[in-house]
């Protein structure tokens, strides 16, 4: 897309109705809903949009740790490295998912199919281990089950 | 319109009276995120078609969470005729036919379908009442009373089981010193974390100046383990929004917002559908319920930051910056959100008002231990037999929680520790069984109850390995306004890393310990002055597993020899650099 059309669409998500109070984190929240990421084009219209700088509008950006600043993979998968998920073996599901998609750390593989972003805690401590895929929930996962997932959302 | 409430009563009984005496059956599915994560929508779906194929007529709602997370998907069917519902566990497609069949013929296929038992008056043959689950008749269900029961989407649904009751009754008796006096002697403290008395707290919004005064409910639940604000979300909107109003005629506020992690869309599409509703019922705007009362709430989402959990930082994420706590004073009475007088709660304690008020004097503060009033919800999780989320009166104990509720540990293993209120709770050994369920009790105890959560770990995990998980959390959140907790916490998951690699120096003990106090004295809010309560606390129960990381070299359960992934960005110092093993450590006092 040309900086121009991204622009006009951020503008246009920027302008659309909303209920509640519009800050530069709502604004930047709505953004990624929309788009999946923050580019930089979006930082300036938020900043001209809310008459704030730019400088802030990175600030809270960065601040926030949901925020990615390119495109994401087509699939978005969270997986829960916090204690409960810990203790119930997320060490080894994250290095199974890794190794399957050829990473060796959180981020986007290399074929864009799957973004892989480690979270502190999805909210389903009880069905541990937790991963999410695409927003949506699955718990007790097994290693066993990796390569069908990625295949599956891969597919 | 002015809505009258006697009406909007008499119209959600009617609704009620209907769905219960109706000739189809009503299906409840727990849908809260500890059902999807058990694949509650895909059950869902399959009842719907399921049905319309069998030409079965029935009504279906969505529920909350009924507690029992480790039977989850569970689906429930109250028969035409019947005035019990049977609980069915751990559904899948396969299981459906079965609860199909009961519902056509009444009759119930044992080998199908995984039946929990029966919730009512009326006894059915052959099923024991869920109340005599050892998880369930412990429980005291307070603020959870009408989550799994009612569907959260339907506000007539939560009128008719008594709901607004209590917010119609103090408008129409004036005298909103009232509901502040009732709080107050009701015992309720914070179930925020602090556990501050939250009568007192409302009184310090009394003499604030109007007109525009905040009430927040916090529902940024960052804590991992925990997720009993959401389930309230999830399951009963409508009982936080009455707490907030109620919160707000008492202190004379004008305005309430909802304060929700985003992502965490059932939480905030429930909510986001109950103020819309109360709206549309005179419950919220301009002369609520015919009175002279005005209030509106909304929502607001923050990112993914943990210290937006606390109060002051709350109230920056909220006027959309980055979520770093204030300096107090001004306090939030005096200056709050928007330099408005605001106050701050979290939403269980909002969600117990309403029962509360509606209640009396004498009643809450009848339940409970001590300064320990009421009930609270906890959230049991790890390695335990029943995982799920219970609310029971302070008084029981520990041993209760994990033996009698929860089932006891998986496997025939055995209890090593408890992990309780969140990363800056602390740990807990064995021993802890015989202690009372007591704020002051496990505050003194060196580990916090906070939010609620207890994570439990068998006999085969290392205290050092989930040490190290706690402060990476600590470490990962720090949100790096002030230098103690920004650079101490960097500090301290170094040298728990390096322990955890057995490659401990000499001194690394002493050196924890000093970085820790300098941490508590300088930092500026709580998560740096309670940061190093996770080692403190492991270090206390668990001695033997450090040293022999540090002295004999060795992870004696083997956990720690296992790959961790942690994040290596964080937005306190950047990236961190693992490899960097050469570093001079100065203790923080030499610089100071
Ligand atoms: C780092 C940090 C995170 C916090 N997170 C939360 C939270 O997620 N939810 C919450 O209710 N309180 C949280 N608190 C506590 C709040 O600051 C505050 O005490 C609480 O919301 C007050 O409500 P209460 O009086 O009803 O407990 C947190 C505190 C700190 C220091
Ligand atoms: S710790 Fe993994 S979902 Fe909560």
């Amino acid at each position: 897309m040309s900086e121009q059309k991204i622009k006009d669409e951020i503008n246009k998500i920027l302008s659309s109705p909303t209920d509640g109070t519009v800050t530069v984190l709502s604004c930047l929240l709505l953004v990624q809903d929309e788009i999946g990421y923050i580019p930089d084009e979006a930082v300036e219209e938020i900043a001209s949009f809310l008459k704030t700088s730019i400088n802030e509008v990175w600030g809270v950006a960065t601040f926030y740790t949901n925020f990615r600043f390119t495109p994401p993979c087509k699939n978005i998968l969270e997986v829960c490295w916090g204690p409960t998920c810990h203790l119930k073996g997320a060490p080894d599901l994250i290095s199974g998912f890794l190794d399957k998609l050829n990473l060796e750390e959180e981020g986007d593989s290399k074929d864009k199919d799957v973004s892989v972003r480690y979270n502190t805690c999805l909210g389903a401590c009880q069905q541990a281990p937790v991963i999410s895929i695409n927003h949506s929930l699955r718990g007790n996962v097994k290693v066993s089950e990796i390569s069908n997932i990625i295949d599956f959302v891969a597919d | 319109m002015t809505a009258n409430f006697s009406q909007l009563k008499i119209e959600a009984e009617q609704e009620w009276s209907q769905l219960v005496n109706s000739s189809k059956a009503w299906i409840r599915i727990g849908s809260s995120m500890c059902g999807q994560a058990a694949g509650a929508f895909g059950t869902s779906v399959a009842i719907s078609t399921q049905t319309s194929s069998r030409k079965l007529d029935v009504n279906i709602d969505q529920v909350g969470c009924i507690g029992l997370c480790y039977l989850e998907p569970i689906v429930d069917v109250l028969r035409p005729g019947s005035s019990s519902r049977v609980f069915f566990g751990n559904v899948s497609s396969e299981s459906i036919d079965g609860i199909l069949q009961y519902i056509e013929t009444g009759k119930l296929l044992k080998d199908q379908v995984n039946i929990i038992g029966y919730l009512g008056e009326q006894e059915i043959d052959g099923l024991s009442s869920l109340r005599d689950l050892s998880g369930f008749n412990l429980q005291q269900r307070v603020a959870l009373k009408n989550v799994g029961n009612i569907a959260p989407g339907n506000i007539q649904q939560y009128i008719a089981n008594g709901g607004y009751q209590a917010l119609n009754d103090s408008l129409e008796l004036g005298k909103p010193d009232e509901i502040v006096k009732v709080m107050q002697e009701s015992g309720l403290r914070g179930r925020g974390g602090a556990g501050f008395p939250t009568g007192l707290k409302w009184s310090f919004m009394v003499r604030s100046p109007g007109p525009v005064k905040y009430i927040l409910a916090n529902c940024e639940e960052g804590d991992p383990g925990a997720y009993n604000d959401k389930g309230i979300l999830e399951g009963d909107p409508h009982m936080l929004l009455e707490g907030v109003l109620l919160a707000g005629y008492a202190t004379g506020a004008s305005n309430g917002v909802v304060f929700i992690r985003h992502g965490h869309d059932g939480p905030i599409d429930r909510t986001k559908e109950a103020i819309s509703q109360a709206y549309s019922s005179g419950l919220l705007g301009k002369n609520i319920l015919g009175f002279d009362f005005n209030f509106d709430i909304e929502i607001s989402l923050t990112g993914d930051s943990y210290v937006a959990g606390e109060e002051t930082a709350l109230m920056e994420s909220i006027e959309g910056k980055r979520a770093m706590p204030r300096f107090k004073p001004p306090f939030p009475a005096v200056s709050g959100l928007w330099e408005k007088p605001t106050t701050i709660n979290n939403v269980k304690t909002l969600a117990y008002a309403p029962e509360i008020i509606k209640h009396g004097e004498g009643w809450y503060s009848s339940i409970g231990v001590n300064r320990s009033k009421g009930t609270v919800i906890i959230c049991l999780n790890g390695d335990i037999n029943k995982p799920g989320m219970y609310e029971v009166p302070f008084g029981l104990t520990l041993g209760d929680i994990i033996h009698e509720i929860g089932g006891g540990i998986p496997n025939g293993k055995s209890l090593k520790m408890l992990q309780t209120g969140g990363p800056l709770g602390g740990v807990l050994g064995k021993e802890s069984l015989d202690m009372t369920l007591d704020l002051e009790e496990m505050s003194q105890a060196g580990a916090i109850l906070g939010s609620g959560g207890i994570i439990v770990a068998d006999e085969e995990k290392c205290a050092v390995d989930m040490t190290r998980i706690l402060v990476a959390f600590c470490q990962f959140e720090s949100c790096g306004k002030c230098f103690p907790c920004r650079l101490g916490m960097v500090n301290l998951l170094e040298i728990v890393e390096r322990i955890t690699r057995c490659e401990a120096r000499e001194g690394d003990l002493d050196l924890m310990k000093d970085v820790g106090q300098n941490m508590q004295m300088g930092s500026l809010c709580a998560h740096g002055q309670l940061g190093f309560n996770p080692i403190r606390s492991a270090i206390t129960y668990f001695e033997p597993d450090f040293i022999s990381h540090i002295k004999d070299s060795k992870c004696p359960t083997g956990s720690c020899e296992k790959l961790v992934y942690l994040p290596k960005n964080t937005r306190a110092l950047g990236e961190i650099n693992r490899e960097n093993q050469d570093k001079q450590y100065i203790p923080i006092n030499n610089i100071i």
